[in-house]
C-alpha cells in the first residue's frame, strides 16, 4: 500500500513539473540546520521489511572483534529516515520524461525513486527467499548462505523477479555505507562506530595544531555535529 | 504575456558566482546602478554554513546540497552525434553551483595563472613544432589576449582572494620554491604557503629526487589572516577537510561571501536578487542592443529587468543556453564548423594513483581543498611535441583535501566491497593510505561542442543544453603519458601496495571528475571563431558582456578560478574605461 503511495505521489508531481510556464525555484534546504532523526519506529518500512534490512545490513558490515556491525550502528534506521525524507522521493531530481535506456555513460535514467526501488528489491528478496528456503525469511537464513545470495545478486548470478537486483545490491550497498559513515545526527553511526572503526575524527573542524605532526596517532576522540554520545542520551 | 518592465539599472548581472561579484563589485564602486540576478538561494558564512553544521559530508559532498538540482536546471548527454543525448537526472562528472556564491562557496581554492603560451596555444605550437603536430579536428585557438595584459588583472585577484603561495618567477627572476614554469609576475603571493602534512611532504620529496620541481599550491585556504585591499578580513584555514563541495565557516576560503559581500552590501547602488532564474535577455527590434532580460522570481512571478548594460556571468553552461534561447549569436554547426555559440566546449582529463602503506600513518582527515605540493614539469610549453605524440599536459600533484569517510575510504586492490574482509582493510587502510593526482587539459575538437536538445526541457519548458563530448584521442594520450610519471612518483614513495586509475574512453558522466567545463562561447579576435572579443563584449550585441570559463577556447591542465577572476577583472576594467565613455564595439567586425 505504502508503495503504491509513494508511486502515485512521484507521478502526480511528475505531471504537475511537465506543465510549462514560470514556475518558482525548486526549494534547496538553504539554511535550515539538519533535524537531527530520533530514534523510534520505522517510519518507511513495515517490521517485516525492516527486519529483512537489518538482516542484510549486518552482512554488509557484520559485527565482529573491530566493533558493531550495520545493525547496531542504525544503518537500518538511516535508510528508513532517508527514504521518507526527500532523497527517497527524487525531490531533487530531473523526472521528466521521455525514460529511455541509454549507454551507462549516460547515467541513471530510471523514474524510480529509491524508496520505490528499495522496497520493490526487498520485497522480491523475500519473495525469492522463500520459494527457494521453504517459507523462511531473509533475516531468518544462517549467515553464511545470507552472504551467498548477497554476492550472487552482488555480481548479477542471482535474478530476482521484476527488479533490476545488481542496481538494488549498488542502492543498499550504498545507503548501508552512508549510513555506517554520516555524522550521527542522520540516525546511523550510532556511538561513532564507523567513525572509531577507521579513526576519522568526524566535526572537529581545526586540525591546525596538527599539520606538522607527521605520521602521529590523532588524540582526540571523534565528534559530531550534534555532539558526541556521553554528552547527552541521544549519542 | 510580457511582464511590466522594472526602472532600468544601469548594469544587470546573471549571476552571483565569482564573476558576477567581481564585475558588480567594480561597476558599483565606479557608481553604477548594479542589480544582479541569482538563480539559487541567498547564502552567507554565519547563517549557511557555521562551524555548528558546516561539517556534513552527507548534506554537501554525497546529497549536494550546494549543487543546483536537476528539477531546476540540467543538461542532457551524449557522447557523440548520432546517440540520442539523455538528461543528466543525478549529477556526477561535474557539479554546477547555484545560490549567491555560485562554485565559488564549493570550490577547492586552487587558484593558478595560465602560462604565457596557454594564452597563444595555437600559434605557439605551430611556430614551435609546425602544422603536423595539431591534429586535423582540434579547433584550439589563441585567446586574444596574452599573458601580460592579463598579468595586473591576476594580480588583482590574488591580492582581492589573499592567495597563499610562493612566487616562481618575480619579474623574470626564479624564484627558489615556487612554480619556475609560471609566467613572470609583478609581486609575490599576499600571503605565504600553507602548511603541508605529511603525504604530500613525501611526495614532494621523492619528486625532487627524481628531478622534478615540487612548491605548494597556491592556495584561496588562507594561511594566515588576512586584510584584502578593499578592506575585508580573511581568516586563517583550520585545515578542518570540509572545503570542496562546502561553504566554509571560518570566513577563511575565499569566495564572494568572504571576499566582496561585506563590502558590496554596504553600497546603495548594489542589488542582490536571489531566486531570481532568467528566461531570455531580450533585445531591440533590430536585434544588435539588449534592453535588460526576463525572469522568473522567487514567487515564481515573470518580472523584465531594464538595463543599459546587460552582464551574463552565470556557469558555462547557462551562459551557452541563455544565448541560443536568447537568439544572440550564430549557433555552432559541427557538419561545417560553421557558428560559433556552443562551439569548443572542452573539458579536463584527469587520472590518479592511490598508494597504501603498511605502518605510515597520514591522517588523512587533515585537510583542504588547496592543500598539497605539485609538480609542474609535464605541463604544455618546452616540451617536444612532435616526438611525445600530442600536445599539452598535465600538472601531478598529492592534494590532501580531506579524506570524508563516506566517499572516501579507499581499500587495497583485491579487497571486496563489504563484509568481514573489507571491514578489516578499511581499519587498516584508512588513516595508511595517500593519493596523487593528474590534471591535464583538454584540447577543443570538432567533436565536442553544445546546443539545444530537440527533446528534453525544463520546468519552464525551455530546452534544456545538450552537451556532445568525448576525450579526445589526442588527450588520452596525453594523460597516459603523465599517469606513468605519476606512477613513477608514487613508486618511488615506496608504498606496500599502488592502483593506477588510468583515464581511458568514453567520457562517462557518472564518476566525478572535474568541474571545469569550459568553452562555447569562447573568446577570440576573430568573429568567425569566437561569440565574444578579447574584451568578452558580445559581437553581436554591444551593450552585452558574456564572462567566465565559458570564455575559455580550449582548457589548459589548470584549475580555472584564477584565470576566470582575471578575466571578470579585466572585463569590469574595459567597461568602465572604454565602453563606458564611449558605448559601442569595442572591436570592429
Amino acid at each position: 500500500m505504502r508503495g503504491r503511495r509513494a508511486w502515485l505521489t512521484s507521478t502526480a508531481l511528475l505531471a504537475l513539473a511537465a506543465c510549462a510556464g514560470p514556475n518558482p525555484p525548486v526549494p534547496q534546504a538553504g539554511s535550515t540546520p539538519p533535524q537531527a532523526v530520533l530514534p523510534g519506529p520505522y517510519q518507511f518500512l513495515t517490521l517485516a521489511e525492516a527486519a529483512a534490512l537489518e538482516a542484510v545490513v549486518d552482512r554488509l558490515i557484520p559485527p565482529d572483534e573491530l566493533g558493531p556491525g550495520g545493525r547496531e550502528a542504525g544503518c537500518a534506521l538511516f535508510i528508513d529516515r532517508q527514504l521518507a525524507g526527500p532523497f527517497g522521493r527524487s525531490e531533487s531530481l530531473y523526472l521528466l520524461p521521455p525514460f529511455l535506456d541509454g549507454t551507462p555513460e549516460q547515467g541513471p535514467q530510471s523514474p524510480l525513486t529509491p524508496a520505490v526501488r528499495l522496497r520493490a528489491g526487498l520485497a522480491a528478496l523475500e519473495t525469492y527467499c522463500r520459494a527457494a528456503f521453504v517459507g523462511r525469511a531473509f533475516a531468518a537464513l544462517p549467515p553464511t548462505v545470507q552472504d551467498r545470495l548477497l554476492s550472487e545478486i552482488e555480481d548479477g548470478t542471482l535474478a530476482l523477479a521484476g527488479v533490476n537486483a545488481r542496481a538494488w545490491f549498488d542502492l543498499v550497498l550504498q545507503m548501508t555505507m552512508e549510513g555506517f559513515f554520516a555524522d550521527p545526527i542522520y540516525g546511523g553511526n550510532r556511538q561513532m562506530a564507523g567513525w572509531r572503526l577507521i579513526g576519522f575524527p568526524g566535526a572537529r573542524y581545526d586540525y591546525r595544531d596538527w599539520v606538522e605532526r607527521h605520521g602521529v596517532a590523532y588524540a582526540l576522540p571523534p565528534v559530531g555535529i550534534g555532539g558526541r554520545p556521553g554528552w547527552h542520551d541521544a549519542g | 504575456m510580457p511582464a511590466e518592465p522594472l526602472p532600468a539599472a544601469d548594469a544587470v548581472i546573471i549571476g552571483f558566482g565569482w564573476s558576477g561579484a567581481l564585475i558588480a563589485e567594480a561597476l558599483s564602486a565606479a557608481g553604477l546602478g548594479v542589480v544582479v540576478l541569482e538563480r539559487g538561494p541567498y547564502r552567507d558564512t554565519a547563517s549557511d554554513f557555521p562551524p555548528g553544521f558546516a561539517p556534513d559530508e552527507l548534506r554537501y559532498a554525497v546529497r549536494h546540497d550546494l549543487v543546483v538540482p536537476t528539477a531546476q536546471n540540467t543538461i542532457t548527454f551524449r557522447n557523440r552525434a548520432g546517440q540520442t543525448a539523455l538528461p543528466v537526472r543525478q549529477w556526477g562528472s561535474f557539479l554546477p553551483a547555484s545560490g549567491a556564491g555560485g562554485g565559488g562557496v564549493h570550490w577547492n581554492g586552487q587558484t593558478w595563472r595560465f602560462r604565457p603560451s596557454d594564452f597563444v596555444l595555437r600559434s605557439h605550437l605551430l611556430d614551435a613544432h609546425g602544422h603536423g603536430v595539431i591534429p586535423g579536428d582540434v579547433t584550439i585557438q589563441d585567446w586574444g589576449v596574452t599573458y601580460a595584459e592579463l598579468e595586473p588583472f591576476y594580480d588583482r585577484f590574488e591580492y582581492l582572494a589573499g592567495i597563499s603561495g610562493r612566487a616562481g618567477n618575480l619579474r623574470g627572476r626564479l624564484q627558489q620554491g615556487g612554480n619556475p614554469f609560471e609566467g613572470p609576475r609583478q609581486r609575490d603571493y599576499p600571503t605565504p604557503p600553507m602548511r603541508m602534512t605529511l603525504a604530500p611532504t613525501r611526495f614532494a620529496d621523492a619528486a625532487r629526487a627524481l628531478g622534478y620541481h615540487p612548491f605548494p599550491q597556491p592556495s584561496a585556504n588562507l594561511s594566515e589572516p588576512y586584510t584584502n585591499p578593499l578592506g575585508v578580513v580573511i581568516g586563517p584555514c583550520s585545515y578542518c577537510g570540509f572545503c570542496e563541495r562546502f561553504g566554509c565557516g571560518n570566513y577563511s576560503k575565499a569566495s564572494p561571501q568572504t571576499a566582496l559581500m561585506p563590502v558590496l552590501r554596504r553600497r546603495p547602488n548594489f542589488a542582490l536578487r536571489t531566486g531570481a532564474e532568467v528566461l531570455e535577455i531580450a533585445r531591440a527590434p533590430d536585434g544588435r542592443h539588449a534592453r535588460g532580460v526576463r525572469y522568473v522570481d522567487a514567487d515564481g512571478v515573470e518580472r523584465y529587468q531594464r538595463a543599459e548594460l546587460v552582464i551574463l556571468a552565470a556557469y558555462t553552461f547557462e551562459n551557452v543556453r541563455l544565448l541560443l534561447l536568447s537568439g544572440i549569436g550564430q549557433p555552432y554547426d559541427p557538419r561545417d564548423g560553421s557558428g560559433v555559440v556552443g562551439r569548443n566546449y572542452a573539458y579536463q582529463t584527469t587520472a590518479s594513483v592511490q598508494l597504501f602503506f603498511d605502518d605510515t600513518r597520514f591522517n588523512p582527515f587533515i585537510g583542504a581543498g588547496a592543500l598539497g605540493m605539485v609538480v609542474d614539469d609535464l605541463n604544455a610549453d618546452g616540451r617536444d611535441h612532435a616526438r611525445l605524440g600530442f600536445i599539452g599536459g598535465a600538472h601531478l600533484a598529492a592534494m590532501q583535501s580531506g579524506g570524508r569517510p563516506i566517499l572516501s575510504r579507499p581499500t587495497r586492490p583485491g579487497t571486496p566491497r563489504w563484509g568481514g574482509a573489507w571491514k578489516h582493510a578499511v581499519a587498516r587502510d584508512y588513516l595508511r593510505n595517500a593519493s596523487l593526482g593528474a590534471s591535464g587539459s583538454s584540447v577543443s575538437h570538432r567533436g565536442a561542442w553544445l546546443d539545444l536538445d530537440p527533446t528534453y526541457r525544463d520546468r519552464h519548458g525551455r530546452r534544456l543544453l545538450r552537451m556532445t563530448f568525448d576525450f579526445h584521442a589526442n588527450d588520452l594520450r596525453m594523460i597516459q603519458h603523465a599517469t606513468d610519471r605519476l606512477a613513477g612518483i608514487g613508486r618511488a614513495m615506496e608504498p606496500a601496495a599502488m592502483v593506477v586509475n588510468e583515464r581511458r574512453g568514453p567520457y562517462s558522466i557518472v564518476p566525478y571528475q572535474s568541474t571545469h567545463n569550459v568553452g562555447g562561447a569562447v573568446m577570440g579576435p576573430d568573429p568567425a571563431t569566437s561569440v565574444v572579443n578579447p574584451w568578452l563584449q558580445s559581437w553581436d550585441v554591444a551593450n552585452l558582456f558574456v564572462v567566465g570559463a565559458s570564455s575559455f577556447p580550449q582548457n589548459p591542465s589548470y584549475n580555472p578560478t584564477g584565470t576566470v577572476g582575471a578575466l571578470a577583472l579585466r572585463a569590469a576594467n574595459a567597461i568602465l574605461t572604454r565602453y563606458l565613455p564611449s558605448p559601442g564595439p569595442l572591436v570592429s567586425r
